[in-house]
């Protein structure tokens, strides 16, 4: 089950990344190289194994449903790219 | 063929936002409305390095709503990512739950032409609400604010049992009406509190296999939910009957042009990539913290109509419609306990209150008045401080001001003359003013009695006591 | 000895003595900065006037009796992905070159509480993704030992800056052995702690249900100190755990009579160099001499779990990177007509080629068709993985390996292929995995003069045994007489 050129596309697309021609052909050649690697999970015999969520055993972690405001807009703000109104401003999505 | 050949199928996502304090994994207010990007932290703003920790209210209201809608709880659940990108969606994942809902397997019981139906449930699961963009004043561009990232959302969503809007319509107002009662959404669909999405596909009646469906959002109101099913529905009809093929799409309903309108570009194939949440772990329901739940849930609507039937006597219909609202069954209540009178309260509700609503465009949790305000309305007729016809005037009021129904009559001096002395020189003035209708009565024509009474409430702008009224002036003419 | 030479502990001691002052520590090390950064470029940002002010007013409250904690005052280095509130936190990438946090990370209002001076931000591999710290978007960290080559990675800068006494000590992260491969590299004590033993909050994830935030420090007392100071409970982070807390120091023991040690024996296979596993075999010698019992044991999923790591790594990378967007913070392409354009634009020109690699790794497992034949089997095997280490642990108190296959190698001469890179990490990975909590400890040079470290692995909340078989390796021999040479 190789990975194809048009997966590579497609997965791109999800990532949100561009590819350009020469990288979508080294991408295919490494991508292909590491699943074949990866694929080797797949030789360990785990029947009857549940799948790990996370790290940790523990469950039931929850908070107190408390307010503590933030009450800093502009620190929050002043990391973004373009603002008005103290909103974060984007080209018109329709 | 026609529209009666075919059948609708529908099921519905809907979106209740949880009357929580805070919202699903940050510490930030749920509060409606406020200035943009105020209700925000690191945590809700996506800041690199921040941390979901998930509010135990999101789960123990998403727990009454699974109890209320007849749903199995899972002993054991989780959060999982859902992938996408949006500017709405601060991590470019929404927390929300795949393959272990909180709930599944419910039901919803309706009233329908035919009787009660069960409407299946699917599932109830959590998961954090969305930003908001906002246009710029120039048209160029959009403003992201995330006041409502993270507030949170249990997505209830059905099987396809429904086949009318109609059915929709009494679907989605029981849900809205259990979810009221149990106090864990204030289901506002004019603040986007409830939302519901519609999945829509019709077929010839008698056919076994559901047709292609459609996924229809943004109906902010019952009304637009009802007409956009009407729109798809014969939409769909249309395109099957020119011999097309019904393709599965996200559409939007257009509220002012009454269309929908395809939602995503067909390019954009989503793949939503769900895996379970590494950031939160998972979540177990005893028996014992559920049985706990359960024992602490409110009276639902079925079991105070129960109530209204066998203890209060009402009919079966007025007590159906009492109980269809928390607030509407919470009036009554709380207006009732202050008078003591409960079937006038009901005929209130049932008839001027409800024709006010109607007029106003107003759903009952938006009425301005309070229980109090009624039940003391009541007081003022039953202990004849107002007649029924003023008391039409206060409720008017009730609407437009609200204030003490006391408070009210006073300021607008509309107290009812019960004084003897006062009627009867009004009486008599009527008396003397209408000699042609004293000799009508007297020739026997009944009908004139009432015309004299009517004269006198004119004369004393309706705050005559009407039954004293009458006696007077049987008193007077049989003289 | 100057006072950049010293261990945080015998700062400490000196301050407690009256020999020196804060300010004098302070001005010492940033005249080592002066000095040797510009050979060395362990940092990316540099907090060197805000340190001295910071001394100043630390100094005068000493004085004065308001604060009394031993850690006042002493310098400490913070690997750029953890974030500091008013100082850039930039991951070492083009996307955060400018992004200053709103907040502090947990570990960093511990150390700001304790009055400690942060001299600056250290280089890594961009977003921790890599193991030479080649892949910053800024600059190339140089390995103290001889400056042609790398520090390893990916908290690189970490581990070079307290190698070139720099800084006494510094904060790492390690997501597949981040803190332990570079603190091999460049001889020096590196521990990673067990799953949620250290807050998370405000570390930039990597991947979330492997990162974990540790010390990296001249020796094993100073890491227990460390250690000391950023473990605890945190209510941000719900993987943290909810603990007693525990004195390290009191692990400090110079005895490692009746420990038993495994000696897995897949960590000993061909890919080792020879010169490595000959010092890592000399080192179970000397544990053995010193009273511990060795033996060589089998942990036969170590080639699986280096696969399930790639896999799981990648999958939650590709999702805790979304959120980088162009749109609340970081770069923002200036090619955009509309917000697709920001979407692709910013994150292809603001993300490495490693990076983007990663996210297209991790995408793909995730992706319609192919989740359960990886990511999902990936935690099954990981499941087998933790069963294999309670194994080993049902029978061990500690499991002996060598940190990396092979001394630090020359810049530029990282392998082109991404697989043959991601095979280095063989050693290191599988603790990830577990959760467990693991150590390097340098323990010889090979003939080229480059360090090499030995790992111990402990069991969940293994870390005193683990130190305190640390402290009586490195009471017993004489490592610290290797110093590094900035060969150039």
């Amino acid at each position: 089950m190789d990975i194809s050129r048009e997966e590579i596309i497609h997965i791109a697309k999800l990532a949100n990344l561009k590819l350009t021609e020469a990288e979508i052909e080294k991408t295919l050649f490494n991508m292909k190289d590491i699943l074949n690697f990866a694929n080797t999970v797949n030789k360990v015999n785990t029947d009857n194994v549940y799948e790990s969520i996370g790290a940790t055993q523990n469950y039931n972690v929850f908070r107190k449903d408390e307010i503590k405001e933030f009450g800093d807009r502009d620190i929050l703000l002043s990391n973004a790219p373009e603002q008005e109104d103290g909103m974060f401003k984007i080209p018109k999505v329709i | 063929m026609s529209r009666e050949d075919y059948e609708i199928v529908m099921g519905l996502e809907v979106h209740a936002e949880l009357s929580t304090k805070t919202k699903i994994f940050c510490s930030c207010p749920t509060e409606f409305g406020g200035e943009p990007n105020t209700h925000c932290c690191p945590i809700c703003m996506a800041m690199p390095g921040t941390l979901p920790v998930l509010n135990e209210k999101v789960v123990e209201y998403a727990i009454k709503a699974g109890i209320a809608t007849n749903c199995e709880i899972a002993k054991n659940s989780k959060n999982d990512r859902k992938n996408y990108f949006y500017p709405d969606l601060p991590k470019a994942y929404q927390i929300s739950q795949y393959d272990m809902p909180l709930c599944e397997r419910g039901y919803v019981e309706i009233e329908t032409e035919e009787g009660k139906k069960k409407i299946r449930l699917t599932r109830i699961h959590i998961e954090e609400d969305a930003g908001k963009l906002n246009h710029d004043e120039y048209g160029r561009g959009s403003l992201v604010d995330l006041n409502r990232a993270g507030v949170p959302l249990i997505e209830i969503v059905s099987e396809p049992d429904l086949r009318s809007s109609k059915e929709v319509e009494s679907y989605l107002r029981k849900l809205k009406s259990i979810l009221e009662y149990i106090e864990v959404s204030d289901c506002k669909m004019q603040e986007g509190s409830l939302r519901a999405d519609v999945n829509v596909s019709v077929r010839k009646k008698g056919a076994t296999e559901y047709g292609t469906r459609t996924e229809m959002k943004n109906m902010n109101s019952f009304r637009s939910i009802v007409r956009a099913i009407e729109y798809e529905a014969d939409r769909q009809i249309d395109v099957i009957e020119n011999g097309g093929k019904i393709e599965q799409e996200t559409l939007r309903w257009d509220d002012v042009s009454g269309r929908t309108f395809p939602m995503r570009d067909k390019e954009d194939a989503q793949d939503y990539r769900y895996f379970p949440d590494p950031d939160l772990l998972a979540i177990k329901m005893s028996d014992e913290y559920v049985e706990e739940i359960r024992r602490n849930l409110p009276e639902l609507p079925e079991s105070r109509k129960k109530r209204y039937i066998e203890e209060i006597g009402l009919p079966e219909y007025d007590a159906n419609l009492l109980t269809a609202s928390k607030y509407l069954s919470n009036l009554f209540e709380g207006a009732s306990a202050i008078c003591n009178n409960p079937k006038a309260v009901s005929n209130w509700i049932m008839t001027d209150i409800t024709k006010e609503l109607n007029e106003r465009e107003l759903e009952p949790d938006q009425i301005p008045f309070t229980a109090e305000q009624l039940g003391n309305l009541v007081v003022l007729i039953d202990k004849g401080t107002i007649s029924s016809s003023i008391a039409k005037k206060v409720l008017v009021e009730l609407f437009e001001n609200p204030k003490d129904p006391m408070k009210i009559v006073e300021e607008k001096g509309w107290i009812q003359i019960s004084d003897e002395g006062a009627i009867k020189e009004v009486v008599l003035k009527v008396l003397e003013n209408n000699q042609q209708s004293v000799a009508d009565y007297k020739a026997g024509k009944d009908k004139a009695l009432g015309f004299l009474v009517g004269q006198a409430m004119k004369e004393t702008k309706g705050k005559a006591n009407p039954g004293m009224l009458n006696k007077m002036f049987l008193e007077e003419l049989n003289k | 000895m100057e006072l950049y030479e010293l261990t945080a502990h015998e700062l400490m001691d000196k301050l407690n003595n009256k020999e020196t002052t804060i300010t004098d520590i302070t001005k010492s090390y940033i005249d080592r900065i002066n000095d040797k950064e510009k050979d060395v470029e362990a940092f990316v940002t540099l907090t060197t006037e805000q340190a001295l002010e910071k001394a100043k007013s630390v100094q005068e409250k000493v004085e004065k009796g308001e604060v009394n904690s031993k850690y006042a005052g002493i310098p400490i280095g913070i690997k750029d992905n953890i974030c500091t509130k008013g100082v850039k936190t930039t991951c070492a990438s083009r996307m955060l070159e400018n992004f200053v946090a709103p907040y502090d990370a947990t570990v960093m209002n511990k150390i700001n509480d304790e009055n400690m001076i942060m001299l600056g931000k250290l280089n890594m591999d961009e977003f921790a993704m890599g193991a030479s710290t080649e892949y910053s978007y800024f600059k190339k960290t140089k390995n103290p030992w001889d400056l042609n080559r790398v520090p390893g990675g990916s908290s690189g800068g970490s581990a070079a800056a307290v190698a070139a006494n720099m800084v006494p000590w510094a904060l790492g992260s390690d997501t597949g052995g981040s803190i332990r491969q570079p603190s091999s590299f460049c001889g020096v004590v590196g521990l990673k702690p067990t799953y949620g033993l250290v807050s998370r909050y405000g570390l930039v994830a990597f991947a979330s249900s492997l990162d974990q935030i540790g010390p990296i420090t001249k020796d094993v007392t100073d890491s227990a100190l460390l250690l000391n100071l950023i473990t605890g409970h945190d209510e941000k982070d719900t993987t943290s755990l909810d603990i007693e807390k525990k004195d390290y120091t009191k692990a400090l023991v110079n005895d490692v009579k009746g420990l038993k040690i495994g000696l897995p024996k897949e960590y000993f296979g061909d890919g080792i160099n020879p010169e490595v596993k000959q010092a890592i075999l000399d080192v179970a010698k000397k544990y053995e001499e010193m009273g511990a019992t060795v033996e060589e044991c089998s942990m036969e999923v170590t080639d699986y779990a280096l696969a399930t790591y790639y896999i799981i790594a990648c999958a939650e990378a590709s999702s805790n990177l979304g959120r980088f967007d162009g749109i609340r913070y970081g770069y923002r392409t200036k090619e955009y007509k509309n917000l697709k354009d920001i979407y692709i634009n910013s994150r292809s020109e603001g993300f490495g080629e490693e990076v983007k690699r990663r996210i297209m790794l991790g995408t793909y497992v995730l992706s319609s068709g192919y989740y359960d034949a990886y990511y999902k089997k990936a935690q099954k095997v990981r499941t087998v993985v933790k069963n294999e280490f309670d194994r080993l642990f049902s029978k061990y108190d500690l499991l002996l390996t060598p940190t990396s296959p092979t001394v630090s190698f020359n810049i530029g001469t990282r392998s082109n292929n991404p697989l043959e890179m991601y095979l280095a990490d063989i050693c290191t990975v599988s603790v990830n995995i577990g959760g467990l909590p693991g150590m390097s400890v340098p323990c010889a040079v090979d003939s080229q003069g480059m360090p090499i470290g030995f790992q111990l692995i402990g069991n969940h909340f293994g870390e005193e045994t683990m130190l305190r078989a640390a402290y009586t390796y490195e009471q017993n021999t004489n490592f610290k007489a290797n110093k590094p040479t900035f060969k150039k």
